[in-house]
C-alpha cells in the first residue's frame, strides 16, 4: 500500500471512529476536541511552512482574521450556514497573507518569525482600538446553522464538534495530497537549499508566497472553527502569546504526518484543562516543564514515537 | 513647544527603560543565537526581588537613600542566582539545536518562571514607590519629572558605556568578540566557549534584572507584568539588528521617541506604533539597522 493511500485511509478511519464516539462522548469533551481541532488547524498550516523551511510567530493573526470574518458574516450580514462561514474565514486570511506574503515571502529564519510576530501585533493593536469589533472584549457569535439546521438544544454539542472533524479531516487529506505534487515537493527543497532550486528553474519566492497563502487559509479556517465553538472572540487570539502556543503544539508534536498537529493540539487541551483544574495557580508550570521534557527527550517530537517504530521514514 | 519637549523627555525614559532590557537580550543573542523568551519573565523576578528587598530595607529603619543600592543589589541577586542556574541546569543541554528549537525550550523556561514568581509571591500586587519621590521633582517648563526618572536614563547610559567599554577595551571582551564571529574556531584556540557563554548569560539576566527592579518603583508590580515587555524588547532588538548593542541603543530611542509622540499626538496608535515601525525598519533593512547583509550560502 503506498504511503498516500496509508495516509489517506488512517485519517478517514479516524475521522470514522471520532463520528462514531460522538453519542458516547461527554459535552465537555465534544466542546474541548472542537476546540482542539480548530487550533489545530492552524498547527497543520505551521507544519507546511517549518516543512518549507520558515517559523512564523505571527499565525495568531490569520488565526484572528477567519475568527473576525466569521464572526462578523454571521452577526452582521447574516451568514448563517457554518460550512460557509469556514470558508469564508479561510478566504479572507488566505487574501491578508497573500498582501503580507509580498513581502514576508523575502524572510527566512530569525527574520521571518519576527517579521509575522509584528504583523500579528499591529493587528492585536488594530483589533483592540476598534469600537465596530468590541475592542478588548470581542463580541459574541450569531449560532451558525449546517444545512439549515441551527446548533442548538442536543445539537448545540455535536455540531460544532462535527463540523471542527469534517474540516479538520478534508483539510489534513488536501494538505497531504498537495505535499506529494510537484509544487508540493519544493517546499522542503527550498528549506534545505533555495539556489539549487533556483538553478531547477522554480521561483523560491513563489513557492514561499503560496506556502503563506496556504498556511494562512488554514490558520483562517481554524479560526472560524473556533468562533463558532466558543461563540466568542476577542483580540487575543491575535496576541504573541497564541501564536506561541501555535507554534508549541507544531514542534512537540512533530512534522513528519499531517495527523500529528492535531493530535498535539487535542493533548494540549486535555493538558491545559487538566492543568487548570488541579493546579490552578502552576499549569503554566506543567505544560512548560511538560514541554521541556518532550523538547529534551523526543527531538523529531511526540508523532516520532510512531515512526520510530515504523521503521525510518523522511 | 511643550508637547515637543514633552515627547523628547518620555520618550528618552522611556528609551533607557527599552535599553536596559534590550541590551541583555541582543548580548545574549549575539554570543549564544538565544532568542531568550524567557527575558520578560527575569525581569519580573527583578521587580519582585526589588520590591521585597527595598520593603524590608524601609521597614528596617535603614536610611531611605540607601534604598537605590538594594533596587541594584536586587538585580544582582537576581542575575547572579538565576542566571546560572538557567545556563548551566538547562541551556547547555540544548546548543547546537535548531534556533527554532531554542526559542521553544525559552518559552516553557518563561511559562515555568511566570508561575514560579506566582508560587513564590503570590498573585497580589506590590507597591514600593518610596524611591520613586525621594529625589523630588524637576520642571521642565510646563511639565514637571521626578528626578528618579533621571536616574533611570543615567543608569542606562552607564550600562551602555560599560559594555562597550568591557567589550572593545578588555581582553574578556575581545574573546567575547571572537566567540561571536565563530565559536567552533574560539574553541579550537583554546577559549573557554561554555566560560564565555556562563558570563554572557549571567550579564544578560542581571540587565533584565536591573531593568525589572528599576521599574520596581514606578508600577505595581504584578505577576505577568514582563509578557509585554518581551516583545516591546523583541522589536528594539531587531529594528537594531540582533545581537548588536549599539543597534539596541539606537532601536531602543527610535522606539522611545515614537511611541512617546504616538502618546501626544495620536494616542489611538499608540498599541501597535512600535510594531509599525518594526515592520517599516525589516522592510527597508530585513535584518535590521546596524547588522551587514549576508552573503546567500550555496
Amino acid at each position: 500500500m503506498s504511503d498516500a493511500r496509508r495516509t489517506a485511509l488512517g485519517l478517514l478511519a479516524a475521522f470514522a471512529v471520532a463520528v462514531a464516539a460522538a453519542p458516547l462522548l461527554p459535552r465537555w469533551a465534544l466542546f474541548l476536541v472542537a476546540v482542539a481541532l480548530g487550533r489545530g488547524l492552524v498547527a497543520l498550516g505551521l507544519l507546511l511552512l517549518i516543512r518549507t523551511g520558515l517559523v512564523s510567530f505571527g499565525q495568531g493573526l490569520f488565526f484572528a482574521v477567519g475568527a473576525y470574518a466569521a464572526g462578523t458574516a454571521g452577526s452582521r450580514l447574516h451568514v448563517g450556514d457554518a460550512v460557509a462561514l469556514v470558508l469564508l474565514g479561510a478566504v479572507a486570511a488566505a487574501a491578508v497573507a497573500g498582501v503580507l506574503g509580498l513581502l514576508l515571502a523575502r524572510y527566512r529564519t530569525i527574520f521571518f518569525a519576527m517579521l509575522s510576530l509584528a504583523f500579528s501585533m499591529i493587528a492585536y493593536g488594530l483589533l483592540v482600538e476598534s469600537p465596530a469589533l468590541g475592542s478588548t472584549d470581542g463580541f459574541n457569535v450569531h449560532p451558525a446553522t449546517v444545512a439549515g439546521v441551527p446548533f442548538a438544544g442536543r445539537a448545540e454539542a455535536y455540531a460544532p464538534y462535527l463540523l471542527a472533524l469534517a474540516v479538520a479531516a478534508a483539510a489534513a487529506l488536501a494538505l497531504d495530497r498537495f505535499q506529494r505534487t510537484h509544487l508540493g515537493r519544493l517546499a522542503p527543497a527550498v528549506r534545505e537549499n533555495e539556489l539549487r532550486v533556483e538553478y531547477m528553474g522554480a521561483s523560491v519566492r513563489n513557492v514561499v508566497h503560496l506556502n503563506l497563502v496556504i498556511a494562512a487559509a488554514l490558520a483562517g479556517a481554524g479560526g472560524a472553527v473556533t468562533a463558532l465553538a466558543v461563540g466568542h472572540i476577542d483580540p487575543e487570539m491575535a496576541y504573541w502569546t497564541t501564536s506561541g502556543e501555535f507554534v508549541f503544539v507544531t514542534i512537540v508534536a512533530g512534522t513528519s504526518s499531517v495527523a500529528a498537529p492535531f493530535a498535539g493540539a487535542i493533548l494540549l487541551e486535555l493538558l491545559r484543562s487538566y492543568a487548570v483544574q488541579h493546579a490552578p495557580n502552576t499549569w503554566q508550570l506543567v505544560m512548560g516543564a511538560t514541554m521541556l521534557g518532550i523538547i529534551l527527550a523526543l527531538p523529531g517530537g511526540l508523532w516520532s514515537i510512531f515512526t520510530r517504530r515504523r521503521g525510518a521514514r523522511p | 513647544m511643550s508637547t515637543l519637549a514633552a515627547v523628547l523627555a518620555d520618550g528618552m525614559i522611556y528609551a533607557a527603560w527599552l535599553f536596559l532590557i534590550a541590551a541583555g537580550l541582543t548580548m545574549i543573542y549575539g554570543v549564544m543565537r538565544i532568542l531568550n523568551m524567557a527575558h520578560g519573565s527575569l525581569y519580573t523576578l527583578g521587580a519582585y526581588t526589588a520590591a521585597s528587598l527595598v520593603g524590608a530595607w524601609l521597614r528596617g529603619g535603614h536610611p531611605p537613600l540607601g534604598s537605590f543600592l538594594v533596587l541594584g543589589a536586587a538585580a544582582l541577586l537576581v542575575g547572579l542566582v538565576v542566571g546560572p542556574i538557567v545556563e548551566r541546569g538547562l541551556l547547555r543541554f540544548t546548543y547546537g539545536r535548531d534556533e527554532v528549537v531554542l526559542v521553544l525550550v525559552t518559552y516553557a523556561l518563561f511559562l515555568i518562571l511566570e508561575d514560579l514568581v506566582k508560587l513564590v509571591w503570590g498573585v497580589e500586587s506590590y507597591y514600593v514607590t518610596e524611591p520613586y519621590g525621594l529625589l523630588g521633582t524637576v520642571d521642565l517648563g510646563p511639565l514637571t519629572y521626578p528626578i528618579y526618572s533621571g536616574l533611570v536614563v543615567l543608569a542606562a547610559i552607564a550600562v551602555g558605556l560599560a559594555l562597550r567599554w568591557g567589550i572593545e577595551r578588555t581582553r574578556a571582551g575581545k574573546l567575547l568578540v571572537a566567540v561571536i564571529h565563530d565559536r567552533e574556531v574560539s574553541a579550537a584556540l583554546g577559549i573557554d566557549v561554555s566560560r564565555v557563554f556562563l558570563v554572557t548569560f549571567t550579564v544578560g539576566t542581571t540587565l533584565a534584572a536591573l531593568g525589572g527592579a528599576l521599574t520596581a518603583p514606578t508600577v505595581a508590580v504584578v505577576p505577568g507584568m514582563g509578557v509585554e515587555v518581551i516583545v516591546l524588547a523583541f522589536a528594539v532588538v531587531v529594528i537594531g539588528g540582533l545581537g548588536s548593542v549599539p543597534g539596541a541603543a539606537l532601536g531602543a530611542v527610535l522606539v522611545g521617541l515614537v511611541r512617546s509622540a504616538a502618546v501626544h499626538l495620536l494616542p489611538q496608535l499608540e498599541l501597535f506604533s512600535i510594531y509599525l515601525v518594526m515592520a517599516l525598519v525589516l522592510a527597508v533593512r530585513p535584518r535590521g539597522l546596524f547588522v551587514a547583509a549576508e552573503a546567500r550560502k550555496i
